[in-house]
């Protein structure tokens, strides 16, 4: 590939190395405030109260006994939430249910009072009827015509949604491979599990503006939601100013508003008091959202040679009661669909069905992993019975830079090939077969260069320096842990001149930082790294106009490095920056430097039929693994992981790491071991004892080899990488797995009852 | 009920009143505000709550508060000296990539120091079993075996900071 941007090929000072991230010492002294952490004077706690049943009526509701509880200062139920506050992009979901409870997670009834205890007493105080209703809880049996109705106004709960595509001409290609291979594959509930559970505060100041600090990777969305929360409430044009603390693990879990925030600010205003909700383990288990579980038929077929010709998948997501982002995953997943690997004919069709379970949202890949474990798995199954070697197939049929996809994908920089060529370097190392051992691989797409699913994907970014060349960079973008506070830094520093610590990072708070859409599809250090840039790059034209005339020197020939101006060679001509600063400030006419930056990426949003170059670049990666099951006990145990990615430029390789290690380890919770157990709507395993996530104990072994292929676009070259590393992990092991022992797992997780399970039908 | 209790706490001695069904945990950050024991599930299942209590590494959420009268507890906040200098393990930590949200951070240091202390020279296994209580979703945990790895000889030489 060619790349003109002279940024890609310089020596950088700061960019591409591993400084530690800024916020981790506060972090090891115990000094970071969550929003655990957070106390005003007065402030009230709110506790919220769930349904009894999946689907019932409620009947009648007696609030007296807790509203007469001392220390209570309100009590609320769905009679009291506006009509029109609805939330999720569906508008299906009040904050609290009136009349009909469609899941256990439905809220019923809100309390705040002047200690938690009190609180939760309240609720034990208040006294329902219920009417219990047929329920629903397999969304095949949802879409048939005599199944309960989950919304009676909605008259089928199939929900309108247009998830449906077909490029080129699948019957056509399926008459003409050579080799078809079909499967239905299924993936369950898995959660987030941050460490840091849900919660917000919100207060109101005497003129009805509301300041809420919430923990949300979408401070200027969730600005939006509660503006219009404001509005339903009688408050029309009022301030919000949404603070972010610092956020406990992210992972798509904030990408949405939830009941918690809107209760907060409902009771906030009645008792004119700042009002705390925070989930304890049990609720953060039972009322966020999850992943959104699918069951997937795919078919593909190629032709003697190993070219792919096609792709046919049909997908039904259990959407459960209510709506959020989960239900838009169909979306993202076209893109491994159509785009990974070179296929001219491709054809989708999702639906998205109301169950009484607990609903979906975003999460880490954002319906990638989901699509990627069916269709990876099932492209070994293909090779299989082609047969080519799994990797060679891949190779075969592997993305190339310039390449223009059907769903007119603009693939730029790609190091899929790289990629193939690591992951199998490392897994072949070392490797004889033996009994019970096998290797898989599978392989990723995803964006890299934002993600243009709303109508902006964009981030402002304002940027002033002060008298010591200090910078202050106020950026839209949200560090949530993945490290976005350090990018940006380095990248200021970097283009200034500067160190890390020369750089203050605000990303916190809408009253100080611009708009910007929100830290999902690994878009922040592209699209929020891109907008500090930006910034950077004006004040870096004023500094070097302004050094021209006091160095007497063209700015041409000016390098701006470790705080000093200079001309290179010429020991005359050089300045400390602060010393600089001071001059233009303490000067007749002086100056102050200042700038700010929007960063739009020129990506595209999909048209009606979702063609569009969704991202300005594209992130490629392949996973291997080599596992050992045990037949006596089905245990699979991960002997090895490899995670090689296409990362563009690492703008910090340690950070990097520590992106595709929690990656890939989720990933491997996600493919082994993670459920969140359902029984008839009912959560049975909301706590970390019974919901297995990877221990330190369970940790493997990882090398994550890192290609660079500077993306034109990119920020020095930098592509996204935060949820690459657990979208192919979940094939990448089932396929380790048929190669170990001849049985192909279809359902996730892999657990060792499903690998008997499958080991006894191998054998009869 | 009410009663008095005294005990160390990061070096200071403490006297106070409390409830005798408060955790040590509620006891450090509700009362005393020690934000810094961080509480992720309130069931002794996630770690992020680990203090050491008389060299032991204990959750503070199933730990009564009452429990420790005459004992020597030691918090994240006395692990950097008063001058501000981080624990070797702290330091470990932030340079290696231990720590990404944070949350976990404070109990994995507690239960990584209490492990160094009773045992300076402690291996791979012994690293991940003496962890095993204390959970991470950033990380994948390499980071964090690799901070207590780099942290070994810096804490042998600095015995365990201030407290011993």
């Amino acid at each position: 590939m060619t790349n003109s941007n002279k940024d890609l090929t310089r020596d950088f000072s700061v960019v591409g190395k591993p400084i530690p991230k800024l916020d981790a010492a506060q972090k090891a002294m115990g000094r970071a405030e969550y929003i655990q952490d957070i106390k005003m004077p007065g402030m009230l706690y709110g506790k919220i109260l769930y349904s009894k049943f999946a689907h019932a009526n409620i009947i009648k509701i007696d609030t007296s006994k807790a509203k007469a509880l001392p220390g209570v200062y309100a009590v609320l139920t769905g009679e009291d939430v506006p009509k029109k506050m609805k939330m999720g992009f569906y508008k299906d979901n009040p904050p609290i249910k009136k009349g009909k409870v469609c899941s256990f997670r439905d809220e019923v009834a809100a309390v705040a009072a002047k200690t938690p205890e009190i609180a939760k007493k309240a609720l034990d105080l208040i006294e329902i009827e219920y009417e219990e209703l047929e329920g629903v809880f397999d969304p095949e049996k949802a879409m048939e015509k005599d199944s309960p109705l989950v919304h009676e106004y909605h008259k089928s709960n199939v929900l309108k949604l247009p998830w449906s595509l077909h490029y080129g001409d699948v019957e056509k290609a399926r008459k003409d491979a050579a080799f078809v291979v079909e499967g239905r594959f299924s993936t369950t509930w898995v959660t987030h599990c941050c460490m840091g559970t849900s919660g917000a505060l919100a207060i109101f100041d005497a003129n009805d503006n509301l300041t809420i600090y919430s923990n949300t990777q979408i401070p200027s969305l969730a600005q939006k939601d509660f503006l219009e929360a404001l509005k339903t409430m009688g408050l029309s044009n009022k301030r919000v100013r949404v603070i972010k603390p610092i956020i406990g693990g992210g992972f798509g879990s904030k990408l949405d508003t939830y009941a918690y925030e809107h209760i907060a600010i409902l009771l906030a205003h009645t008792c004119r008091k700042p009002v705390k909700i925070v989930f304890d383990r049990q609720e953060e288990f039972t009322a966020t959202s999850t992943r959104q579980p699918t069951i997937i038929d795919i078919e593909q077929g190629c032709d003697k040679d190993g070219k792919l010709l096609f792709r046919d998948i049909k997908m039904i997501l259990d959407n459960g009661a209510h709506t959020s982002w989960g239900a838009t995953t169909p979306s993202v997943m076209m893109m491994p669909i159509t785009s990974l690997y070179r296929v001219e004919n491709v054809r989708y069709d999702a639906k998205c069905v109301y169950t009484n379970n607990t609903y979906s949202q975003a999460m880490r890949g954002y319906g990638n992993p989901q699509a990627t474990f069916a269709i990876e798995s099932n492209i070994d199954m293909l090779a299989q019975k082609a047969g080519i070697d799994p990797i060679e197939f891949r190779r075969i049929n592997r993305n190339h830079p310039g390449d223009i996809t059907p769903q007119d994908f603009k693939i730029t920089s790609c190091g899929l090939d790289l990629c193939l060529d690591a992951a199998e370097k490392q897994l072949r190392k070392n490797y004889s077969k033996e009994k019970g051992v096998g290797i898989g691989v599978a392989s990723l797409i995803h964006v890299g260069g934002g993600a243009r699913i709303y109508k902006s994907d964009g981030c402002g970014a304002l940027l002033k320096m002060d008298d010591y060349a200090k910078v202050d960079i106020f950026t839209g973008g949200t560090d949530m842990g993945q490290g976005l506070d350090n990018i940006t830094a380095q990248i200021v520093a970097e283009e200034l001149g500067l160190l890390v610590e020369d750089i203050n990072v605000v990303h916190s708070d809408t009253d100080v930082c611009p708009w910007d859409v929100g830290a999902h599809a690994s878009r922040s250090t592209f699209v929020a790294g891109n907008a500090a840039l930006g910034a950077a790059k004006k004040v870096k034209k004023k500094i070097l106009e302004f050094g021209s005339k006091i160095l007497d020197a063209p700015p041409e020939d000016l390098v701006l490095k470790d705080r000093l101006i200079f001309v290179p060679n010429d020991p005359e001509k050089s300045m400390p920056l602060d010393k600089l600063l001071r001059k233009a400030h303490f000067s007749p006419g002086g100056t102050m430097l200042m700038a700010d930056h929007f960063y739009d990426p020129a990506n595209e949003n999909m048209g009606k039929d979702f063609k569009g170059n969704m991202s300005m670049t594209y992130t490629f990666g392949v996973h291997g693994v080599k596992v050992k099951v045990d037949e006596e006990t089905g245990k699979v145990e991960v002997l090895e992981y490899v995670a090689a990615h296409d990362v563009g430029q690492a703008i910090n390789p340690l950070l990097l790491e520590g992106q595709v290690y929690g990656g890939v380890v989720m990933g491997l919770g996600y493919a082994l071991s993670e459920e969140v157990v359902h029984k008839n709507g009912k959560n049975m395993n909301a706590n970390f004892r019974d919901y297995k996530l990877f221990t330190a104990k369970d940790a493997v072994k990882i090398t994550a080899p890192v290609l660079e292929t500077p993306d034109k676009d990119g920020p020095f070259g930098a592509k996204g990488i935060g949820e690459p590393g657990c979208v192919p992990t979940a094939p990448a092991v089932a396929n380790a797995i048929y190669d170990a022992i001849g049985v192909r797992i279809k359902d996730l997780p892999i657990t060792p009852e499903k690998v008997l399970a499958a080991i006894k039908k191998r054998d009869e | 009920m009410t009663t008095n209790i005294s005990f160390l706490l990061n070096g200071d001695e403490i006297t106070c009143d409390i409830q005798d069904h408060w955790t040590l945990l509620h006891l450090l950050r509700e009362e005393m505000g020690l934000i810094g024991t961080k509480e992720g599930c309130g069931n002794g299942e996630c770690g992020a709550c680990t203090v050491i209590v008389d060299k032991l590494a204990v959750n503070s959420c199933l730990f009564l508060a009452i429990e420790a009268d005459k004992k020597n507890i030691e918090t994240i906040e006395g692990l950097a000296s008063r001058d501000g200098s981080l624990h070797p393990l702290q330091q470990s930590f932030v340079d290696n990539g231990g720590i990404q949200c944070g949350f976990c951070s404070p109990g994995m240091i507690m239960s990584s120091k209490a492990l160094l202390d009773e045992n300076p020279d402690a291996d791979q296994e012994e690293i991940k079993h003496a962890l095993a209580g204390n959970i991470c979703r950033c990380t994948g945990y390499i980071p964090i075996f690799e901070s207590v790895e780099a942290a070994k000889k810096l804490v042998a030489e600095n015995k365990g900071g201030q407290n011993d």
